[in-house]
């Protein structure tokens, strides 16, 4: 038992240190990554701001994660409840294909999406990574949204409409509130994961649109120096901060288990 | 509810109205499941016959040049052989600790567990870039080695195969983790300490109680972090690039600088293959009777 603490110890240095690491070059004061670091200073944060092609690509992938997250909200949470009622024939195969992306090499259906884009002559690079990322999202909302329904006693729902509701109202007044951890931590996988998605969207980038691990990457290539650093912890901040509050309506253990 | 049904059954007149909400509510699986068969289905379908489809009509060049070329056959084991090695370690290493995790009590456990979750959802190209950081010249881990005596002054790291399974094993150790932790917390302490106070020895005990019924967790862990890694493509290309090139690596070439879409495509499926016989054979072995701790 002593010798399993000790691995995990040192298992979560190991994990730890990368990380760390990453914050602490955000903060030193040369371009050169050094450790231990010669001192302290906040250059590489104003930096970030005149760096306008890792801001637009904030931006980018902030819009394109928070559509098809809502996205595939709507259309998950619909075929879920469709799949849980047995509304329809073959449910449980339903319920494996929404969610069988996940399943798939990220690389094998960047260059799927390409090819169907390419071959329906879709040339708008932005509506082709929105659609590709609702695929992205569609098994972790499937997922949590079918474990958080299958909890959920539909009586309630009738019970609603008995007392005057119309069916989408009773579903909206009645089941969204009780499903709703399911939906946020849902929600939340499916944001970092279109948010963080590299194999999938190198496909479909163009010069003008690029996505903010693929604009971190090219950064890397080409000229390394803190300001990436600096602009991942910011992320790593605000990851920090959205499991903090998903924690505080769902758990973080229960939004793992899902 | 089965007082109402048994209510409608007795009115014709609510029972067709069931009928018509029963239809109305089948339709709520149709937005997504259209949406899904063509961005999803469809493009992956075409893809898989892409790969049957050469400049002079069908054929199987493509496979001929992926599964006979020494060339590519090598870099098909290049990828098994990474996702081996990663597989093994994070599973060595996850074990131990998904135990401890499982072990610990009350708002340590809490602690403990967000702090294994925590690195998972920091990007991977962030923790790359840490690792990048961490094995340069003035990085943490020549500091560490010329200080404890271990080497004269700083060895080149980057871009060699260790930095690459050290960053392979960063990324992907919490997956083996989390799914070892789920089956381990559910191990009912009585029975490891039953086998004790019967005389066995913490290895008897470990080979015949722990590791069974743990088995499903190792199934669930071993299949993610293999299939995972066999695909994986950010790691590799950033930690060691084109010194070690694996299938995830030859897709991206072929598609974004050579043009060679058949290659791509054959490259593609035979790793969908791989990743797919993977799962497959865990969800099988997962069922399969005298492994079930449940």
């Amino acid at each position: 038992m002593g010798f399993c603490w000790v691995v995990l110890v040192a298992v979560l240095v190991f994990l730890f240190t990368p990380i760390v690491i990453v914050v602490a070059v955000s903060f030193s004061p040369s371009a050169i990554f050094a450790f231990p670091p010669d001192g302290f200073s906040l250059r590489w944060y104003h930096a970030i701001g005149n760096a306008d092609s890792l801001v637009a690509s904030v931006w980018l992938s902030a819009q394109i994660a928070f559509l098809a997250t809502c996205t595939s909200l709507t259309l998950g949470t619909l075929c879920a409840i469709a799949v849980v009622r047995g509304l329809v024939p073959a449910g449980k195969a339903i319920a494996t294909f929404m969610a069988s992306p996940l399943m798939l090499p990220g690389l094998v259906l960047g260059i799927a999406f390409l090819q169907a884009a390419r071959g329906v002559g879709l040339r708008d690079a932005y509506m082709t990574l929105l659609l590709a990322h609702i695929v992205i999202t569609m098994p972790f909302i499937m997922r949590t949204v079918l474990a958080s329904l299958s909890l959920f006693d539909f009586t309630m729902v009738d019970a609603a409409r008995m007392l005057g509701y119309s069916y989408p109202m009773a579903l909206w007044k009645v089941l969204v509130p009780n499903i709703l951890p399911g939906f946020i931590s849902g929600a939340l996988f499916a944001f970092i994961a279109s948010f963080d998605n590299y194999p999938v969207s190198i496909f479909l980038v163009d010069v003008r649109t690029k996505t903010l691990p693929i604009q971190l990457l090219n950064q890397l290539e080409m000229s390394p120096d803190p300001t990436v650093a600096a602009a991942s912890a910011l992320l790593i901040l605000g990851t920090i901060v959205a499991l903090i509050i998903c924690d505080r309506f769902v758990g973080l253990r229960r939004m793992a288990s899902m | 509810m089965s007082t109402f049904a048994i209510d409608t059954r007795r009115h014709p007149a609510a029972v067709r109205e069931r009928r018509t909400w029963f239809d109305a509510k089948a339709l709520l699986a149709l937005p997504g499941l259209a949406f899904m068969t063509l961005a999803f289905a469809l493009p992956v379908i075409l893809l898989v016959s892409e790969s049957f489809v050469g400049p002079d009509g069908l054929t199987l060049d493509g496979y001929r040049k992926v599964l006979a070329d020494d060339y590519y056959v090598g870099i098909v084991g290049n990828s098994i052989k990474l996702a081996l090695i990663t597989t093994g370690t994070t599973l060595l290493l996850g074990y131990p600790a998904a135990f401890a995790l499982a072990r610990a009590r009350g708002r340590l456990q809490v602690i403990l567990f967000a702090l294994i979750f925590l690195p998972l959802t920091v990007s991977i190209i962030v923790k790359t870039f840490g690792i990048s950081i961490m094995m340069g010249r003035n990085g943490i881990i020549n500091w560490l080695l010329v200080n404890l005596g271990f080497i004269e002054r700083p060895i080149r790291l980057v871009f060699t195969e260790f930095n690459l399974y050290f960053g392979m094993v960063n990324v992907f150790l919490p997956f083996m983790i989390l799914p070892l932790y789920s089956v381990m917390r559910m191990l009912d302490q009585r029975l490891t300490d039953a086998a004790a106070s019967l005389g066995a020895g913490p290895v008897y005990t470990f080979a015949h109680v722990t590791l069974p019924l743990t088995m499903p967790g190792v199934i669930a862990g071993v299949s993610l972090v293999f299939s995972i890694s066999v695909a994986a493509y950010v790691t590799p290309s950033l930690l060691i690039g084109d010194r070690f090139m694996t299938m995830s690596q030859v897709m991206a070439k072929a598609y974004l600088n050579i043009r060679d879409f058949q290659l791509g495509a054959s490259m593609a499926v035979v790793l969908l293959t791989i990743a797919t016989a993977i799962v497959l054979a865990a969800s099988y072995l997962a069922r399969a009777p005298g492994q079930s701790g449940r």
